[in-house]
Protein backbone atom coordinates (compact mmCIF):
# COMPACT_ATOMS: atom_id res chain seq x y z
CA UNK A 1 0.00 0.00 0.00
CA UNK A 2 1.73 3.01 -1.21
CA UNK A 3 1.46 6.29 1.12
CA UNK A 4 -0.02 10.03 -0.42
CA UNK A 5 3.17 11.42 0.63
CA UNK A 6 5.02 9.25 -1.88
CA UNK A 7 4.27 10.87 -5.25
CA UNK A 8 7.15 8.07 -7.14
CA UNK A 9 5.09 5.21 -5.82
CA UNK A 10 5.30 2.70 -8.86
CA UNK A 11 1.30 1.62 -9.06
CA UNK A 12 0.28 5.29 -9.39
CA UNK A 13 2.77 5.98 -12.40
CA UNK A 14 0.23 5.81 -15.39
CA UNK A 15 -2.58 8.04 -13.56
CA UNK A 16 0.23 10.47 -12.05
CA UNK A 17 1.71 11.33 -15.51
CA UNK A 18 -1.30 12.34 -16.94
CA UNK A 19 -3.84 14.46 -14.02
CA UNK A 20 -0.67 14.33 -10.93
CA UNK A 21 -3.20 12.68 -9.03
CA UNK A 22 -3.26 9.93 -6.94
CA UNK A 23 -4.94 6.83 -8.52
CA UNK A 24 -7.51 5.67 -6.49
CA UNK A 25 -10.07 5.07 -9.01
CA UNK A 26 -9.56 1.40 -8.79
CA UNK A 27 -10.35 1.39 -4.92
CA UNK A 28 -13.65 3.59 -5.41
CA UNK A 29 -16.39 1.04 -5.79
CA UNK A 30 -20.26 1.60 -6.09
CA UNK A 31 -22.69 3.98 -7.96
CA UNK A 32 -22.41 7.44 -7.39
CA UNK A 33 -24.80 8.73 -4.53
CA UNK A 34 -26.50 12.04 -4.30
CA UNK A 35 -24.58 15.37 -2.51
CA UNK A 36 -27.59 15.33 -0.01
CA UNK A 37 -27.44 12.88 3.17
CA UNK A 38 -30.71 10.93 3.72
CA UNK A 39 -31.98 9.18 6.58
CA UNK A 40 -29.67 11.46 8.85
CA UNK A 41 -28.49 9.96 11.87
CA UNK A 42 -25.61 12.70 13.09
CA UNK A 43 -26.92 16.56 12.28
CA UNK A 44 -23.70 18.44 13.26
CA UNK A 45 -24.30 23.00 12.96
CA UNK A 46 -21.53 24.97 14.20
CA UNK A 47 -19.68 22.46 16.08
CA UNK A 48 -16.45 23.58 17.74
CA UNK A 49 -14.59 21.54 20.20
CA UNK A 50 -12.67 22.92 22.95
CA UNK A 51 -9.76 21.60 25.35
CA UNK A 52 -9.68 24.47 27.83
CA UNK A 53 -9.32 27.41 25.76
CA UNK A 54 -7.56 25.81 22.80
CA UNK A 55 -9.99 25.41 19.94
CA UNK A 56 -9.23 22.15 18.46
CA UNK A 57 -12.11 21.90 15.97
CA UNK A 58 -13.90 25.24 15.22
CA UNK A 59 -17.20 25.02 13.32
CA UNK A 60 -18.36 21.90 11.44
CA UNK A 61 -21.68 21.36 9.88
CA UNK A 62 -22.58 17.89 8.91
CA UNK A 63 -24.87 14.87 7.96
CA UNK A 64 -23.73 11.88 8.51
CA UNK A 65 -26.38 9.08 6.75
CA UNK A 66 -27.38 5.80 8.16
CA UNK A 67 -26.24 2.62 7.24
CA UNK A 68 -23.22 4.43 5.26
CA UNK A 69 -19.24 4.54 5.76
CA UNK A 70 -18.39 8.11 6.41
CA UNK A 71 -14.43 8.75 6.11
CA UNK A 72 -13.19 10.74 8.20
CA UNK A 73 -9.51 12.06 6.21
CA UNK A 74 -6.86 14.64 6.80
CA UNK A 75 -3.22 15.44 8.35
CA UNK A 76 -2.27 14.85 11.56
CA UNK A 77 -3.60 16.92 14.10
CA UNK A 78 -6.62 18.19 11.86
CA UNK A 79 -9.16 17.67 14.65
CA UNK A 80 -10.66 14.52 12.59
CA UNK A 81 -10.18 12.19 15.96
CA UNK A 82 -11.58 14.63 18.45
CA UNK A 83 -14.74 15.46 16.65
CA UNK A 84 -15.17 11.56 16.54
CA UNK A 85 -14.61 11.17 19.83
CA UNK A 86 -17.16 13.82 20.50
CA UNK A 87 -19.96 12.01 18.55
CA UNK A 88 -20.34 9.45 21.67
CA UNK A 89 -19.33 11.75 24.28
CA UNK A 90 -15.60 10.37 24.91
CA UNK A 91 -14.21 13.49 25.34
CA UNK A 92 -16.02 13.51 28.54
CA UNK A 93 -13.28 12.02 30.00
CA UNK A 94 -10.35 14.45 28.90
CA UNK A 95 -10.40 17.09 31.70
CA UNK A 96 -11.64 20.54 29.93
CA UNK A 97 -13.05 18.94 27.13
CA UNK A 98 -16.14 20.74 25.83
CA UNK A 99 -18.58 20.92 22.93
CA UNK A 100 -20.44 23.65 21.53
CA UNK A 101 -22.94 23.72 18.53
CA UNK A 102 -25.17 21.75 18.22
CA UNK A 103 -24.17 17.83 17.61
CA UNK A 104 -27.86 16.05 17.31
CA UNK A 105 -28.50 12.11 17.04
CA UNK A 106 -32.06 11.47 15.58
CA UNK A 107 -32.80 15.01 16.40
CA UNK A 108 -31.91 14.98 20.02
CA UNK A 109 -28.76 17.22 20.94
CA UNK A 110 -26.20 14.70 22.80
CA UNK A 111 -24.63 17.31 24.72
CA UNK A 112 -28.18 18.38 26.39
CA UNK A 113 -27.82 18.70 30.05
CA UNK A 114 -30.47 15.90 31.06
CA UNK A 115 -28.63 13.28 28.40
CA UNK A 116 -26.96 10.27 30.08
CA UNK A 117 -23.72 9.79 28.67
CA UNK A 118 -23.49 6.57 29.67
CA UNK A 119 -27.03 5.83 27.74
CA UNK A 120 -25.28 7.91 24.16
CA UNK A 121 -22.25 5.46 24.45
CA UNK A 122 -24.46 1.95 24.82
CA UNK A 123 -25.84 3.23 21.49
CA UNK A 124 -22.77 4.76 19.95
CA UNK A 125 -20.17 2.25 20.10
CA UNK A 126 -16.40 2.99 19.48
CA UNK A 127 -13.67 0.65 18.11
CA UNK A 128 -10.15 2.19 18.88
CA UNK A 129 -6.57 2.52 17.06
CA UNK A 130 -4.52 0.19 19.20
CA UNK A 131 -6.80 -3.00 19.77
CA UNK A 132 -7.92 -2.70 23.68
CA UNK A 133 -9.15 -5.90 24.57
CA UNK A 134 -9.36 -6.58 28.47
CA UNK A 135 -7.19 -8.71 30.12
CA UNK A 136 -9.72 -11.46 30.35
CA UNK A 137 -10.93 -14.75 28.11
CA UNK A 138 -12.37 -13.87 24.37
CA UNK A 139 -15.48 -15.05 25.81
CA UNK A 140 -15.56 -12.68 28.57
CA UNK A 141 -14.24 -9.60 26.61
CA UNK A 142 -18.01 -9.93 24.82
CA UNK A 143 -19.76 -10.80 27.20
CA UNK A 144 -18.74 -8.21 29.36
CA UNK A 145 -20.72 -5.20 27.63
CA UNK A 146 -24.22 -7.05 27.59
CA UNK A 147 -23.52 -7.93 31.36
CA UNK A 148 -22.69 -4.19 32.18
CA UNK A 149 -25.64 -2.88 30.37
CA UNK A 150 -27.97 -5.89 32.28
CA UNK A 151 -29.13 -7.29 29.02
CA UNK A 152 -31.37 -10.23 29.59
CA UNK A 153 -30.33 -12.86 26.57
CA UNK A 154 -29.03 -16.19 26.13
CA UNK A 155 -24.92 -14.95 26.41
CA UNK A 156 -23.56 -18.12 24.43
CA UNK A 157 -25.63 -17.14 21.53
CA UNK A 158 -24.86 -13.87 21.73
CA UNK A 159 -21.47 -14.38 22.18
CA UNK A 160 -20.86 -16.93 19.10
CA UNK A 161 -23.56 -13.95 16.95
CA UNK A 162 -21.07 -11.59 17.52
CA UNK A 163 -18.15 -13.29 16.64
CA UNK A 164 -19.29 -15.12 13.64
CA UNK A 165 -20.50 -11.23 12.82
CA UNK A 166 -16.83 -9.93 13.39
CA UNK A 167 -15.56 -13.27 10.85
CA UNK A 168 -13.73 -14.11 13.74
CA UNK A 169 -15.79 -17.24 15.26
CA UNK A 170 -14.08 -20.09 13.20
CA UNK A 171 -10.92 -18.91 14.63
CA UNK A 172 -11.82 -18.85 18.00
CA UNK A 173 -14.44 -21.69 18.86
CA UNK A 174 -12.50 -23.71 20.55
CA UNK A 175 -10.20 -20.91 22.44
CA UNK A 176 -13.20 -19.41 23.82
CA UNK A 177 -11.67 -19.70 27.79
CA UNK A 178 -8.26 -18.56 26.30
CA UNK A 179 -6.99 -15.05 27.45
CA UNK A 180 -7.99 -12.36 24.45
CA UNK A 181 -4.20 -11.07 24.88
CA UNK A 182 -2.99 -15.35 22.88
CA UNK A 183 -4.74 -13.86 19.79
CA UNK A 184 -2.79 -11.20 16.84
CA UNK A 185 -3.11 -8.02 16.53
CA UNK A 186 -5.91 -7.98 13.68
CA UNK A 187 -8.26 -10.73 15.49
CA UNK A 188 -7.52 -8.40 18.94
CA UNK A 189 -9.74 -5.68 16.76
CA UNK A 190 -11.90 -8.07 15.36
CA UNK A 191 -12.70 -9.16 18.77
CA UNK A 192 -13.36 -5.52 19.73
CA UNK A 193 -15.54 -4.95 17.08
CA UNK A 194 -17.24 -8.70 18.04
CA UNK A 195 -17.52 -6.68 21.91
CA UNK A 196 -18.64 -3.56 20.43
CA UNK A 197 -21.50 -4.59 18.57
CA UNK A 198 -22.67 -7.23 21.29
CA UNK A 199 -24.32 -4.21 22.97
CA UNK A 200 -26.58 -3.88 19.54
CA UNK A 201 -25.40 -0.48 19.21
CA UNK A 202 -26.84 1.39 16.17
CA UNK A 203 -23.74 3.22 15.23
CA UNK A 204 -20.08 2.14 15.33
CA UNK A 205 -17.29 5.08 15.40
CA UNK A 206 -13.65 3.79 14.45
CA UNK A 207 -10.44 5.81 15.18
CA UNK A 208 -8.10 4.62 13.03
CA UNK A 209 -8.68 0.68 13.72
CA UNK A 210 -5.87 -0.39 11.27
CA UNK A 211 -3.33 1.93 12.06
CA UNK A 212 -1.64 -0.97 13.80
CA UNK A 213 -2.24 -3.87 11.82
CA UNK A 214 -0.27 -5.07 8.53
CA UNK A 215 -1.99 -5.25 4.89
CA UNK A 216 -3.27 -8.39 5.56
CA UNK A 217 -5.11 -7.89 8.67
CA UNK A 218 -6.48 -4.82 7.21
CA UNK A 219 -7.97 -6.21 4.11
CA UNK A 220 -10.25 -8.63 6.88
CA UNK A 221 -10.93 -5.83 9.13
CA UNK A 222 -12.16 -3.50 5.50
CA UNK A 223 -14.37 -6.69 4.28
CA UNK A 224 -15.94 -6.49 7.49
CA UNK A 225 -16.93 -2.79 7.61
CA UNK A 226 -18.47 -3.26 4.53
CA UNK A 227 -20.84 -6.33 5.39
CA UNK A 228 -21.43 -4.22 8.82
CA UNK A 229 -22.60 -1.39 6.74
CA UNK A 230 -25.77 -3.29 6.02
CA UNK A 231 -26.83 -3.34 9.49
CA UNK A 232 -24.67 -0.35 11.34
CA UNK A 233 -23.81 3.24 10.60
CA UNK A 234 -19.96 3.38 10.60
CA UNK A 235 -17.92 6.38 10.90
CA UNK A 236 -14.29 6.08 10.74
CA UNK A 237 -11.08 8.17 11.29
CA UNK A 238 -8.60 6.99 8.45
CA UNK A 239 -4.68 8.54 7.73
CA UNK A 240 -4.55 5.90 4.91
CA UNK A 241 -6.75 7.70 1.37
CA UNK A 242 -6.40 4.34 -0.08
CA UNK A 243 -8.77 2.90 2.98
CA UNK A 244 -11.04 5.68 2.64
CA UNK A 245 -11.49 5.25 -1.06
CA UNK A 246 -12.17 1.48 -0.78
CA UNK A 247 -14.92 1.40 1.84
CA UNK A 248 -16.68 4.24 2.67
CA UNK A 249 -19.55 5.74 0.87
CA UNK A 250 -18.84 9.93 1.89
CA UNK A 251 -15.72 11.40 2.94
CA UNK A 252 -15.18 14.77 4.69
CA UNK A 253 -12.00 16.21 4.32
CA UNK A 254 -10.66 18.37 7.31
CA UNK A 255 -7.08 20.58 8.05
CA UNK A 256 -5.53 22.55 9.93
CA UNK A 257 -5.81 26.39 9.99
CA UNK A 258 -2.93 27.80 11.51
CA UNK A 259 -4.05 31.17 13.30
CA UNK A 260 -2.23 34.22 13.82
CA UNK A 261 -0.57 33.01 17.09
CA UNK A 262 0.53 29.84 15.35
CA UNK A 263 -1.60 27.59 16.94
CA UNK A 264 -3.73 24.77 14.27
CA UNK A 265 -7.42 24.63 14.93
CA UNK A 266 -9.22 21.93 12.51
CA UNK A 267 -11.54 22.61 10.83
CA UNK A 268 -13.83 20.59 7.86
CA UNK A 269 -12.85 21.44 3.84
CA UNK A 270 -15.15 19.57 1.80
CA UNK A 271 -17.43 17.05 2.26
CA UNK A 272 -19.45 14.71 0.11
CA UNK A 273 -19.71 11.18 -1.70
CA UNK A 274 -16.14 9.80 -1.50
CA UNK A 275 -16.14 9.14 -5.42
CA UNK A 276 -16.58 12.83 -6.25
CA UNK A 277 -14.26 13.87 -3.62
CA UNK A 278 -11.44 11.79 -5.01
CA UNK A 279 -12.03 12.66 -8.58
CA UNK A 280 -13.77 15.95 -8.71
CA UNK A 281 -13.19 18.10 -5.15
CA UNK A 282 -14.43 21.40 -5.30
CA UNK A 283 -11.92 22.85 -3.34
CA UNK A 284 -8.23 23.26 -4.16
CA UNK A 285 -6.89 22.05 -0.46
CA UNK A 286 -8.71 18.92 -1.09
CA UNK A 287 -7.44 18.63 -4.43
CA UNK A 288 -3.49 19.66 -3.02
CA UNK A 289 -4.19 16.67 -0.32
CA UNK A 290 -5.35 13.69 -2.24
CA UNK A 291 -2.98 14.37 -5.28
CA UNK A 292 0.21 14.29 -2.22
CA UNK A 293 1.02 18.14 -2.86
CA UNK A 294 1.10 18.80 0.92
CA UNK A 295 -0.18 16.85 4.09
CA UNK B 1 45.59 -7.55 17.72
CA UNK B 2 45.73 -8.98 13.82
CA UNK B 3 44.92 -7.68 10.79
CA UNK B 4 43.21 -9.71 8.10
CA UNK B 5 41.93 -6.88 5.84
CA UNK B 6 43.63 -4.98 3.33
CA UNK B 7 44.06 -0.97 4.37
CA UNK B 8 44.30 1.62 1.68
CA UNK B 9 47.58 2.20 0.99
CA UNK B 10 48.32 5.99 2.76
CA UNK B 11 45.50 5.23 5.34
CA UNK B 12 46.76 6.91 9.31
CA UNK B 13 46.94 4.52 11.88
CA UNK B 14 43.77 4.54 13.91
CA UNK B 15 44.48 4.54 18.03
CA UNK B 16 41.49 2.27 19.27
CA UNK B 17 43.10 1.63 22.79
CA UNK B 18 43.22 5.50 24.01
CA UNK B 19 43.98 6.11 27.06
CA UNK B 20 42.82 3.03 29.06
CA UNK B 21 40.01 3.17 31.95
CA UNK B 22 40.63 6.43 33.65
CA UNK B 23 41.81 6.29 37.56
CA UNK B 24 38.91 7.86 38.52
CA UNK B 25 36.33 5.77 37.15
CA UNK B 26 38.20 2.80 38.77
CA UNK B 27 38.02 4.55 42.07
CA UNK B 28 34.51 5.77 42.02
CA UNK B 29 33.82 2.09 41.16
CA UNK B 30 34.94 0.73 44.04
CA UNK B 31 33.63 3.49 46.06
CA UNK B 32 29.98 2.40 45.21
CA UNK B 33 30.98 -1.32 45.21
CA UNK B 34 32.09 -0.31 49.40
CA UNK B 35 29.03 1.68 50.43
CA UNK B 36 27.00 -1.59 49.12
CA UNK B 37 29.51 -3.97 50.90
CA UNK B 38 28.95 -1.84 54.36
CA UNK B 39 25.31 -2.55 54.58
CA UNK B 40 25.28 -5.73 53.17
CA UNK B 41 28.25 -6.90 55.95
CA UNK B 42 26.37 -5.45 58.65
CA UNK B 43 23.42 -6.85 57.80
CA UNK B 44 24.96 -10.18 57.50
CA UNK B 45 26.94 -10.21 60.76
CA UNK B 46 23.35 -9.16 62.78
CA UNK B 47 21.45 -11.70 61.06
CA UNK B 48 24.79 -14.44 61.85
CA UNK B 49 25.14 -12.91 65.61
CA UNK B 50 21.45 -13.81 66.53
CA UNK B 51 21.15 -16.97 64.68
CA UNK B 52 24.00 -18.52 66.45
CA UNK B 53 22.87 -17.01 69.78
CA UNK B 54 19.86 -18.23 69.65
CA UNK B 55 20.29 -21.28 68.25
CA UNK B 56 19.92 -23.73 71.61
CA UNK B 57 16.06 -22.28 71.36
CA UNK B 58 15.47 -22.14 68.07
CA UNK B 59 12.97 -25.54 68.90
CA UNK B 60 9.64 -26.24 68.80
CA UNK B 61 9.11 -24.36 72.67
CA UNK B 62 9.34 -21.56 71.19
CA UNK B 63 6.37 -21.60 69.40
CA UNK B 64 4.44 -24.35 71.91
CA UNK B 65 5.60 -22.90 75.07
CA UNK B 66 4.14 -19.72 76.77
CA UNK B 67 6.67 -17.30 78.38
CA UNK B 68 7.69 -17.97 81.80
CA UNK B 69 9.52 -15.38 84.47
CA UNK B 70 10.75 -17.76 86.73
CA UNK B 71 11.89 -21.07 83.51
CA UNK B 72 13.37 -18.93 81.03
CA UNK B 73 14.66 -22.09 79.55
CA UNK B 74 11.71 -23.28 79.01
CA UNK B 75 9.83 -20.36 77.71
CA UNK B 76 8.74 -19.80 74.58
CA UNK B 77 6.65 -17.23 72.55
CA UNK B 78 3.37 -18.19 71.71
CA UNK B 79 0.97 -15.78 73.18
CA UNK B 80 3.16 -13.52 71.31
CA UNK B 81 2.81 -14.83 68.29
CA UNK B 82 -0.99 -15.58 68.30
CA UNK B 83 -0.55 -11.94 69.69
CA UNK B 84 0.75 -10.28 66.74
CA UNK B 85 -1.31 -12.63 64.58
CA UNK B 86 -4.90 -10.91 66.05
CA UNK B 87 -3.06 -7.64 66.15
CA UNK B 88 -2.09 -7.87 62.00
CA UNK B 89 -5.60 -9.60 61.15
CA UNK B 90 -7.34 -6.52 63.13
CA UNK B 91 -4.77 -4.05 61.03
CA UNK B 92 -5.41 -5.83 57.85
CA UNK B 93 -9.39 -5.61 58.16
CA UNK B 94 -9.27 -1.69 58.89
CA UNK B 95 -6.54 -0.33 56.76
CA UNK B 96 -7.24 -2.80 53.71
CA UNK B 97 -10.85 -1.88 52.91
CA UNK B 98 -10.31 2.29 53.48
CA UNK B 99 -7.07 2.30 52.10
CA UNK B 100 -7.96 0.64 48.56
CA UNK B 101 -10.93 2.96 48.49
CA UNK B 102 -9.75 6.12 48.95
CA UNK B 103 -7.30 5.15 46.58
CA UNK B 104 -9.72 4.71 44.21
CA UNK B 105 -11.71 7.94 44.78
CA UNK B 106 -8.07 9.72 44.31
CA UNK B 107 -6.83 7.83 40.91
CA UNK B 108 -10.21 7.20 39.42
CA UNK B 109 -13.00 9.99 40.91
CA UNK B 110 -11.17 13.03 41.90
CA UNK B 111 -10.69 15.61 39.36
CA UNK B 112 -6.42 15.38 39.07
CA UNK B 113 -6.64 19.05 38.86
CA UNK B 114 -8.42 20.10 41.90
CA UNK B 115 -6.81 21.88 44.94
CA UNK B 116 -8.51 19.28 47.31
CA UNK B 117 -7.07 16.40 45.83
CA UNK B 118 -3.51 18.05 45.43
CA UNK B 119 -3.48 18.84 48.88
CA UNK B 120 -4.67 15.66 49.98
CA UNK B 121 -2.11 14.13 47.98
CA UNK B 122 0.68 16.01 49.42
CA UNK B 123 -0.32 14.82 53.21
CA UNK B 124 -0.62 11.16 52.53
CA UNK B 125 2.87 11.55 52.02
CA UNK B 126 3.91 13.06 54.77
CA UNK B 127 1.69 11.04 57.19
CA UNK B 128 3.48 8.24 55.37
CA UNK B 129 6.97 9.72 56.96
CA UNK B 130 5.42 10.43 60.59
CA UNK B 131 7.53 8.65 63.33
CA UNK B 132 5.51 5.71 64.25
CA UNK B 133 5.64 6.73 68.11
CA UNK B 134 3.57 9.81 67.14
CA UNK B 135 0.69 7.34 66.07
CA UNK B 136 0.86 5.81 69.24
CA UNK B 137 0.44 8.67 71.10
CA UNK B 138 -2.74 9.27 68.96
CA UNK B 139 -4.09 5.97 69.32
CA UNK B 140 -3.83 6.37 73.02
CA UNK B 141 -5.84 9.31 73.11
CA UNK B 142 -8.27 8.52 70.63
CA UNK B 143 -8.96 4.86 70.92
CA UNK B 144 -7.63 3.58 74.29
CA UNK B 145 -8.59 6.69 76.11
CA UNK B 146 -11.29 8.64 74.58
CA UNK B 147 -13.19 5.52 72.91
CA UNK B 148 -12.60 4.15 75.84
CA UNK B 149 -11.18 0.69 73.82
CA UNK B 150 -8.33 0.46 76.76
CA UNK B 151 -5.22 -1.75 75.96
CA UNK B 152 -6.73 -4.44 73.95
CA UNK B 153 -5.97 -5.90 70.20
CA UNK B 154 -9.04 -3.41 68.77
CA UNK B 155 -7.25 -0.69 70.16
CA UNK B 156 -3.77 -2.01 68.48
CA UNK B 157 -5.43 -2.72 65.39
CA UNK B 158 -6.74 0.78 64.93
CA UNK B 159 -3.61 1.97 65.46
CA UNK B 160 -1.26 0.35 63.21
CA UNK B 161 -3.91 0.46 60.82
CA UNK B 162 -4.04 4.67 60.02
CA UNK B 163 0.05 3.81 60.49
CA UNK B 164 0.05 1.87 57.19
CA UNK B 165 -2.98 3.44 55.94
CA UNK B 166 -0.91 6.17 53.71
CA UNK B 167 1.60 3.32 52.61
CA UNK B 168 -1.37 1.05 51.23
CA UNK B 169 -2.88 4.28 49.50
CA UNK B 170 0.38 5.19 47.66
CA UNK B 171 0.95 1.37 46.52
CA UNK B 172 -2.86 1.32 45.77
CA UNK B 173 -2.18 4.02 43.46
CA UNK B 174 0.47 3.45 41.93
CA UNK B 175 -1.23 -0.21 40.92
CA UNK B 176 -4.40 1.28 39.57
CA UNK B 177 -2.19 3.57 37.59
CA UNK B 178 -0.14 1.03 35.71
CA UNK B 179 -3.55 -0.17 34.01
CA UNK B 180 -3.26 1.50 30.83
CA UNK B 181 -5.90 4.35 29.96
CA UNK B 182 -7.30 2.64 26.85
CA UNK B 183 -9.08 -0.24 29.66
CA UNK B 184 -10.96 1.80 31.06
CA UNK B 185 -12.15 3.95 27.72
CA UNK B 186 -12.99 0.60 26.00
CA UNK B 187 -15.18 -0.42 29.15
CA UNK B 188 -16.79 3.23 29.16
CA UNK B 189 -17.00 3.05 25.31
CA UNK B 190 -19.60 0.13 25.82
CA UNK B 191 -22.13 2.05 28.22
CA UNK B 192 -20.28 0.54 31.40
CA UNK B 193 -20.70 3.10 34.35
CA UNK B 194 -17.68 4.31 36.05
CA UNK B 195 -18.12 2.50 38.82
CA UNK B 196 -18.83 -1.07 36.47
CA UNK B 197 -15.80 -0.34 35.03
CA UNK B 198 -13.43 0.45 38.22
CA UNK B 199 -14.92 -2.66 39.94
CA UNK B 200 -15.01 -5.05 37.30
CA UNK B 201 -11.60 -4.10 34.75
CA UNK B 202 -9.11 -1.71 36.74
CA UNK B 203 -9.17 -2.98 40.23
CA UNK B 204 -9.12 -7.02 38.70
CA UNK B 205 -6.39 -5.34 36.53
CA UNK B 206 -4.32 -4.07 39.98
CA UNK B 207 -4.71 -6.45 42.34
CA UNK B 208 -1.00 -7.95 41.81
CA UNK B 209 -0.01 -4.17 42.57
CA UNK B 210 -2.12 -3.77 45.26
CA UNK B 211 -0.98 -7.21 46.81
CA UNK B 212 2.03 -6.50 46.53
CA UNK B 213 2.10 -3.30 48.25
CA UNK B 214 -0.27 -4.52 50.76
CA UNK B 215 1.69 -7.17 52.21
CA UNK B 216 5.43 -5.00 52.58
CA UNK B 217 2.97 -2.51 54.28
CA UNK B 218 1.67 -5.09 56.84
CA UNK B 219 5.07 -6.72 57.30
CA UNK B 220 6.09 -3.33 58.57
CA UNK B 221 3.27 -3.02 60.99
CA UNK B 222 4.64 -7.07 62.09
CA UNK B 223 8.20 -5.05 63.18
CA UNK B 224 5.93 -2.18 64.72
CA UNK B 225 6.84 -1.77 68.26
CA UNK B 226 6.97 1.90 69.49
CA UNK B 227 3.39 2.67 69.24
CA UNK B 228 2.08 -0.70 70.65
CA UNK B 229 4.58 0.36 73.89
CA UNK B 230 2.65 3.03 74.02
CA UNK B 231 -0.98 1.67 73.87
CA UNK B 232 0.22 -0.72 76.91
CA UNK B 233 0.98 -4.45 75.24
CA UNK B 234 1.27 -6.06 77.90
CA UNK B 235 5.13 -7.10 78.80
CA UNK B 236 3.79 -10.74 80.53
CA UNK B 237 1.21 -12.41 79.13
CA UNK B 238 0.88 -16.32 79.08
CA UNK B 239 -2.43 -16.78 77.86
CA UNK B 240 -3.10 -16.47 73.80
CA UNK B 241 -5.76 -13.42 72.90
CA UNK B 242 -9.55 -14.36 72.87
CA UNK B 243 -11.28 -12.00 70.78
CA UNK B 244 -10.74 -8.66 69.92
CA UNK B 245 -10.96 -6.96 73.69
CA UNK B 246 -8.45 -8.72 75.00
CA UNK B 247 -4.87 -7.98 76.41
CA UNK B 248 -2.22 -8.91 74.14
CA UNK B 249 1.19 -8.88 73.44
CA UNK B 250 3.48 -8.87 70.16
CA UNK B 251 6.68 -10.71 69.18
CA UNK B 252 8.43 -6.99 69.01
CA UNK B 253 7.19 -6.16 72.62
CA UNK B 254 8.50 -9.62 73.73
CA UNK B 255 11.76 -8.93 72.36
CA UNK B 256 11.78 -5.69 74.14
CA UNK B 257 10.58 -6.98 77.23
CA UNK B 258 13.25 -10.13 77.32
CA UNK B 259 16.38 -8.35 76.13
CA UNK B 260 15.72 -6.03 79.14
CA UNK B 261 16.07 -8.74 81.50
CA UNK B 262 19.50 -9.73 82.80
CA UNK B 263 19.37 -12.84 83.02
CA UNK B 264 21.25 -15.23 80.04
CA UNK B 265 18.58 -17.25 79.22
CA UNK B 266 16.46 -14.55 78.21
CA UNK B 267 18.97 -12.52 75.96
CA UNK B 268 19.22 -16.09 74.18
CA UNK B 269 15.08 -16.81 74.18
CA UNK B 270 15.57 -13.06 72.47
CA UNK B 271 17.91 -13.90 69.86
CA UNK B 272 16.16 -17.01 68.53
CA UNK B 273 12.48 -15.13 69.14
CA UNK B 274 14.16 -12.27 66.83
CA UNK B 275 14.83 -15.03 64.15
CA UNK B 276 11.14 -15.99 64.35
CA UNK B 277 10.23 -12.88 63.80
CA UNK B 278 12.74 -12.21 60.75
CA UNK B 279 11.68 -15.40 59.39
CA UNK B 280 7.90 -14.07 59.45
CA UNK B 281 8.96 -10.91 57.52
CA UNK B 282 11.28 -12.38 55.06
CA UNK B 283 8.50 -15.18 54.43
CA UNK B 284 6.09 -12.46 53.90
CA UNK B 285 8.57 -10.34 51.40
CA UNK B 286 8.71 -13.17 49.51
CA UNK B 287 5.28 -13.47 49.14
CA UNK B 288 5.26 -10.31 47.54
CA UNK B 289 7.99 -10.16 45.24
CA UNK B 290 6.32 -13.79 44.23
CA UNK B 291 3.50 -11.78 43.25
CA UNK B 292 5.33 -9.38 41.65
CA UNK B 293 7.08 -11.71 39.08
CA UNK B 294 4.11 -14.07 38.62
CA UNK B 295 1.86 -11.07 37.22
CA UNK B 296 4.56 -9.33 35.25
CA UNK B 297 2.70 -7.19 32.88
CA UNK B 298 0.46 -8.06 30.40
CA UNK B 299 0.16 -5.11 28.49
Amino acid sequence: MSEIHEPDAPQSTSDMAMTGRMDVSAALEGVDISETVSNIVFDLANVRVFYGDFEAVRDVTMQIGRNEITAFIGPSGCGKSTLLRSFNRMNDLIPGARVEGLLAYHGFDIYAPDVDPIEVRRRIGMVFQKPNVFPKSIYENVAYGPKVNGMKVNMDDLVEECLTRAALWDEVKDDLKKSAYALSGGQQQRLVIARCIAVKPEVILMDEPCASLDPIATAKIEDLMKELAKDYTIVIVTHNMQQAARVSERTAFFTADVDANGVRHGRLVEYGPTRRIFTAPHDPRTEDYISGRFG
Amino acid sequence: MTTTLDTAPDSAPVDLEGNGQPLVDKTFRWILFLCLAVGIIFLAVLLAYVTIKGWPRLTPTLWENMPSIRRPERAGAQSAITGTLWVIAFTALFALPIGFLGAVYMEEYANPASRFTRFVEINIQNLAAVPSIVYGILGLAIFARALALGQTVITAGLTLALLVLPVIIVSTREALRAVPQNIRHGSLALGATLWQTTWRQTMPAAIPGMATGTILALSRAIGEAAPLLLLGAVSFISFNPTGPFSAYTTLPIQIFNWTKESREEFQILASATIVLLLVILLAMNAVAILIRNRTQKRW
